[in-house]
């Protein structure tokens, strides 16, 4: 395997759980709700994950694991800020607070245990092309997965009348409920829909990334996904840019530091965030564009008359 | 017509009634439509329209009584199964989305099995028809008030409505816009359809409707014809009493100019926002300007520039009492007694969370009015401002001080304006002063307003309501597109000829107006 193979590799590792998380928040947000608690999803996907596979033997069954345990948490925050009417940025909060712990807990005699890999998918004659074989066709299913859905959410949202009631949801509830949608209904199935994709970035952590389980593994990854959504202008594609840009730095800036190039570590690693940041600025410099995308309604609790 | 009964009646509700808690929005109300009639519904803010048309959309479920379409008695659980009857409505507050197209707006309102080349079509095929015309790829946010409407109507009239209904469809339109829009109703009429009419403009419900149901305090208190009545007959039965005229004498020329705007303009960083070009205006102290026009055309952005929300690129633009001051803050133009009322009263007029005498407080503590001393509030002093304000202001409020979201629309705007008009201002800016209050509380506001101008002060309303911009205005200039027409006498204006001006007609000389305005 050459270098630059490796690198590439390396760099799809890095972006996929962040694009998972992101397409994912990006959905709910699409619907007007604002979920902080991607990072505790997250890490909750990535110890039920872990433990599900090491139990079972099976990576498959640790991935459907870590997106059930991403639903599960995604529903008492859909339960709280949808039916009680609790307040999205606290309640998400306390969510990615509740995650953190509570996955400390349950993982804490499984830390350090080698634990099963997700294997790559072994696609017949086309893995085995020089070059292009393992960095196109060598990965895992997530991997796959992850760009499928960022296609597949921006064919949704755009193209089709299931979208545009997700983004009629987020732009003005007050007219959709008028129109006799059910905004509540709609919000709960995006918020597990972002519940899904970040328990399947935390799987990707514990089952792909690493084959173990180390407490707040996640490192602040939940936080960048919902980063990127804002920056990317709730736009798929270029969450994917932003997620690939971020990765990429953030490898290339690790190669850097492992050739031994004199540059202050503190500034390698804060890199990523300043590059992507300074990207995704200067692609959403179209004002319309951005107010187009944006959801009115975001973080806006909504209670309909009785 | 088969299939509508024995009574002949396409829609009955019968003894309707809906509390929340203690409130009886709708206390028996009784309402009954043929096919093909115009049916206006008339009632004070909180007489109960519109609970009554929410429980007919399905909407709202009402506590007590029977809803019968066709002679059978139905319910209407949501508003989908009230357009699977034929019930359409046209929403007072437009339920557009900005985001969308005219397209994505109406297929959202349609069956989901629509086909989009198929609805494009159709939309430009009916709206062309019946004299609407739109575009299926227009953003909504890019769309002037009057085409907004267009879209509601023609998104209904894609739904082939047995029955339409319009919440107060003529507040945002220009005189010539309305005039087409009742043709269009006409036309819907003579095809079948039953339409019931909300509005507050009499003269126009008298022009257009064949039966009016009255409401007062949710209660039917008539149901006459209002071709026989007139405007003010039709007040009467509305308020319970009689609602007296606004009183305007004839003002003296004092001749110094207070308020002037010198070729102010003021590009928009907001996509959605209205840059103003060139506006020049000189109030002298006396007299009342209004500004009309239909909404979206740059009365928000022309607010702020005088306010000073928005600071002007030069300072010979904003004069206030001969000052140059566009440069300086809203506190620092408060201090060359100036006073502003803002349209929105929540959030900007006032802090919903804030008790009221808190809220006199943010107006006033720059201003001398001896609420701050030494940087500390004078909790005592500003309360009993408050209570002069309220009592002067006929604020009604269960307790003395209460917050300002627990008052209603129409007393915290009399609040908002009685705050500014206590602190005894040279020039006073207001913008929408009675948008949503009821007749009384409106006649109380204009009155005020025109006192003050009388004791000397130059005031410039914004507004778009017509009625009320003769009913005080001595000058009247038309804001469209960012550009403000001259301020020409009161007496020379008539409705048409605003109308034109609202069109743009001043913005070029051709004498033909815009199409499509």
């Amino acid at each position: 395997m050459s270098a630059i193979e490796a690198v590439i590799l390396t760099i799809i590792t890095a972006s996929t759980p962040l694009l998972l998380a992101a397409i994912g928040e990006l959905v709910t947000e699409r619907a007007g709700v604002l979920n902080l608690g991607v990072e505790g999803m997250m890490i909750m996907g990535a110890v039920c994950g872990f433990i599900a596979a090491l139990l079972s033997g099976s990576a498959t069954l640790g991935v459907l694991a870590g997106l059930v345990a991403g639903v599960a948490m995604s529903m008492i925050f859909a339960f709280l800020t949808q039916t009680l009417m609790t307040s999205q940025v606290a309640t998400g909060l306390a969510l990615t607070l509740m995650g953190l712990g509570l996955s400390g807990l349950i993982g804490e005699s499984f830390t350090g245990q080698p634990g099963v890999k997700l294997q790559a998918l072994a696609i017949p004659g086309l893995s085995t092309i020089p070059f292009l074989g393992p960095v196109l066709f060598g990965h895992d299913l997530l991997v796959y997965l992850s760009l499928a859905l960022t296609g597949g959410v921006s064919y949704v949202l755009f193209r089709t009348r299931l979208g545009l009631i997700i983004v009629a949801v987020g732009g003005n509830h007050h007219s959709a409920h008028a129109l006799g949608y059910n905004v509540i209904g709609v919000r709960y199935a995006c918020i597990a829909f972002g519940g899904a994709c970040s328990g399947l970035a935390g799987a990707y952590l514990s089952l792909a990334y690493t084959s173990q389980w180390i407490e707040n593994m996640s490192a602040g990854r939940g936080w960048i996904a919902l980063a990127l959504v804002v920056f990317a202008t709730w736009l798929p594609k270029r969450v994917l840019i932003g997620a690939y840009l971020f990765g990429a730095v953030w490898i290339m800036g690790l190669y850097i530091q492992g050739l031994g190039i004199a540059i202050p570590s503190q500034l390698l690693s804060s890199l990523p965030y300043l590059v992507t940041i300074a990207a995704l600025i200067i692609i959403s410099g179209n004002r319309t564009i951005t107010k187009v995308n944006t959801p009115a309604c975001i973080g806006q609790p909504f209670a309909p008359e009785r | 017509m088969s299939g509508n009964g024995s009574s002949g009646f396409l829609l009955e509700a019968r003894n309707i009634t809906k509390t929340f808690g203690d409130l009886r929005a709708n206390d028996d109300v009784t309402l009954a439509l043929k096919p093909g009639e115009i049916h206006a519904l008339l009632g004070e803010n909180g007489a109960g329209k519109s609970t009554l048309v929410k429980i007919i959309y399905g909407s709202l479920q009402p506590t007590e009584g029977q809803l019968l379409w066709k002679g059978k008695p139905v319910s209407i659980a949501n508003p989908a199964a009230a357009r699977a009857l034929g019930i359409g409505m046209v929403f007072q507050h437009f339920s557009l989305f900005d985001s969308l197209t005219v397209l994505q707006n109406v297929a959202l309102a349609l069956p989901p099995k629509s086909n989009m080349a198929e609805l494009s079509q159709r939309i430009e095929s009916v709206s062309a028809d019946y004299g609407l015309p739109l575009q299926p790829d227009a953003l909504v946010a890019d769309l002037s008030v009057g085409e907004r409407q267009r879209i509601e109507i023609v998104r209904c009239l894609l739904q082939e409505p047995q029955l339409l209904t319009m919440d107060e469809p003529t507040a945002v339109l220009t005189p010539q816009e309305a005039d087409r829009l009742f043709v269009t109703l006409r036309r819907l009429a003579e095809e079948g359809c039953a339409i019931l009419y909300i509005s507050h403009r009499l003269e126009e419900v008298r022009r257009l409707c064949d039966d009016a149901t009255i409401l007062r305090q949710g209660k039917m208190v008539a149901r006459v014809d209002p071709k026989q009545e007139t405007a003010s007959s039709l007040a009467n039965l509305m308020v319970g009493s009689e609602v007296g005229a606004v009183k305007a004498e004839t003002r003296d020329r004092s001749g110094t100019a207070m308020l002037e705007l010198r070729g102010l303009s003021l590009p928009t960083d907001d996509p959605f926002g209205v840059a103003l070009k060139g506006i020049d205006l000189s109030i002298e102290s006396g007299e009342i300007v209004a500004i009309a026009g239909v909404a979206g055309n740059g009365q928000a952005e022309l607010f702020d520039a005088i306010s000073g929300e928005a600071l002007c690129p030069s300072a010979d633009m904003v004069q206030l009492a001969a000052h140059a001051c566009g440069g300086e803050s809203i506190t620092a133009r408060r201090r060359r007694n100036a006073a502003f009322v803002p349209e929105e009263r929540i959030g900007h007029g006032a802090i919903s969370s804030f008790a009221l005498s808190e809220n006199v407080i943010l107006t006033h503590h720059a201003v001398g009015s001896g609420l701050v001393r030494r940087g500390l509030i004078n909790r005592t002093a500003a309360e009993d401002m408050n209570k002069r304000i309220t009592e002067t202001f006929d604020v009604r409020k269960g307790k003395p001080d209460p917050n300002a979201h627990s008052l209603s629309g129409g007393n915290l705007q009399k609040f908002v304006v009685g705050r500014e008009i206590a602190r005894d201002p040279d020039i006073l800016v207001i913008n929408q002063p009675t948008w949503g209050v009821d007749a009384g509380a409106a006649r109380l506001i204009r009155q005020a307003l025109i006192d003050m101008a009388r004791r000397g002060a130059a005031v410039l309303v914004i507004s778009q309501d017509l009625d009320e911009i003769f009913e005080v205005a001595d000058r009247i200039a038309v804001i469209s597109r960012g550009e403000l027409s001259p301020a020409y006498p009161a007496a020379e204006m008539t409705p048409e000829r605003i109308g034109l001006l609202m069109a743009g007609a001043h913005e070029h000389t051709a004498t033909s107006m815009a199409p499509g305005a």
